[in-house]
């Protein structure tokens, strides 16, 4: 375990350095982007949507007391989309697709002696295959929740609206109580280290793949489990230590 | 020249390469043959420095290669040219983009000089106008081919191939072997090939060096291998039917 750590530590060492022709590497981080951030749009909007409504119906469901006011649907579900289910439930999603498409993608170009061809040639294949996928990650997952938080919000207030479980005016005016900004930062800050860790820890499963498309297979499932698990025990502590 | 001194490599307790010194001379064809587990793949990996040695020295005309972090080993590693086993293409980029990539990487040439040497790269490996296939669409053949312009793009002074006929019919095989030897005697390289198949080793093998559980058991070159009384290598050359009737 400690092992694994220390390599990992290496392995973020190379990677995260200052690339050697910036004109390359923007090439690579634009090609990031478009694999990477683009393309989970889609998943993002569909699943920002079904959630957010779910959200509202969950908390109409639970705190049905003619004591709470109808508002307060509204803003439990913003409370809730802002602070975990977008930031944390979609980073785990995303983790599902993106780690295991970085894993699978460096796994095979271990395999099949692409990174090899890298190194032989004197190129930092660290810093040129995961950096890219690193920083694509950091920049465009935090727009991605952004956008689901939109969404999810969103889906609240058409669950009220189609369902009736609450007027819309009351819905909007419980997203409108009591805000507070800070929720969003710490929505930011937690989606940032959960980007980070889908995919660093990917990279680093998928760089050190050994054998054939087994253990490629292998490295793919392993980069969303342990992804995954981190991004939890992570949201623990940002949370602890944020809101405490 | 390349040259290896005294190098030995284990895996836990098993001694894969046992004090091995060879000496491979440029502008010729020099060939490591063996059978499968023999050391041919960890030397090669040493020569590239993709595996350090346990003990030993290699040394590219005379500069020190092994056991030296990797920036002081980038100049020497701009000189190196490998064809890999699979070929090792990008799988994400064009056979253009491919052979472009060292260029790409290492050089300060305008994009239409790049565009030139690739179409001349390309030609001389009999691939013009190949230049906007996929990696997907090439044929066993045509992959070691574009894997071999790549490899010469950046003019290298060593060329390094990793089993090039594996995996490819005889006529494309011999194909490969003549271009590998033409482009070495051409562009005056050292060239290092490792590979177990005989019809190399009789056409090309300028300089053969046989690896036997590895130790360096044998050199010579194609000639004298036919006639050698040593009798681990008669088992290795003589192995198939076919060469045992001829002989």
């Amino acid at each position: 375990m400690l092992r694994k750590i220390g390599d990992y530590v290496i392995l973020m060492g190379q990677a995260l350095r200052r690339p050697p022709k910036f004109s390359i590497f923007r090439r690579q981080l634009v090609h990031e982007f478009y694999s990477l951030g683009v393309t989970s749009f889609l998943i993002v909007a569909i699943l920002s949507v079904f959630v957010g409504a779910v959200a509202a119906i969950l908390v109409a469901y639970n705190i049905d007391n003619p004591l709470l006011p109808d508002l307060m649907i509204g803003f439990v579900t913003r409370q809730m989309v802002i602070q975990e289910f977008s930031p944390t439930i979609i980073c785990i999603i995303l983790a599902g697709k993106l780690g295991s498409q970085i894993a699978s993608e460096l796994g095979t170009m271990r395999v099949t002696q692409q990174i090899d061809a890298l190194q032989v040639m004197g190129i930092n294949a660290a810093n040129y295959l995961i950096m890219p996928k690193i920083i694509a990650c950091l920049l465009f997952i935090p727009v991605l929740i952004i956008f689901s938080i939109f969404l999810g919000i969103y889906g609240g207030y058409v669950a009220c609206d189609i369902l009736n479980i609450i007027s819309t005016e009351d819905y909007v005016l419980g997203l409108r109580s009591w805000f507070d900004p800070w929720t969003v930062t710490f929505a930011l800050i937690k989606t940032v280290v959960f980007s980070f860790i889908i995919a660093s820890v990917s990279s680093f499963i998928g760089y050190n793949v050994n054998g054939g498309s087994v253990e490629v297979g292998k490295a793919s499932t392993d980069g969303v489990v342990y992804s995954s698990i981190l991004i939890i025990f992570f949201d623990l502590i940002l949370t602890q230590m944020l809101l405490s | 020249m390349i040259r290896i001194e005294n190098v030995s490599k284990s895996f836990g307790d098993k001694k894969v390469l046992k004090n091995v010194s060879a000496e491979f001379e440029q502008g010729k064809t020099n060939l490591i043959i063996g059978q499968s587990g023999s050391g041919k793949t960890i030397m090669m990996s040493i020569c590239t420095g993709l595996v350090e040695p346990d003990e030993g020295e290699v040394f590219f005309n005379d500069r020190r290669f092994s056991n030296l972090p990797e920036r002081k080993r980038r100049d020497i590693r701009k000189e190196m040219g490998v064809l890999f086993q699979g070929g090792a293409l990008f799988d994400s980029m064009n056979v253009e983009e491919n052979v472009m990539f060292p260029l790409n990487m290492f050089t300060k040439m305008s994009y239409k000089d790049k565009l030139d040497r690739v179409d001349f790269c390309l030609k001389r490996v009999n691939l013009e106008n190949s230049n906007k296939l996929k990696t997907k669409e090439l044929s066993g053949g045509m992959m070691k081919r574009v894997a071999i312009a790549r490899a010469i793009a950046n003019n290298p002074k060593y060329l390094f191939c990793d089993e090039p006929n594996s995996g490819l019919d005889p006529k494309t095989s011999e194909l490969i072997d003549a271009l590998i030897s033409e482009i070495t005697e051409e562009y005056n390289i050292t060239t290092i090939i490792n590979t177990h198949d005989m019809n190399s080793v009789i056409k090309i093998g300028q300089r053969i060096n046989f690896l036997y559980r590895g130790q360096l058991w044998w050199k010579g070159d194609k000639n004298s291998i036919l006639t050698t009384e040593n009798k681990e290598l008669q088992e290795f050359v003589f192995a198939t039917e076919l060469t045992r009737r001829l002989r």
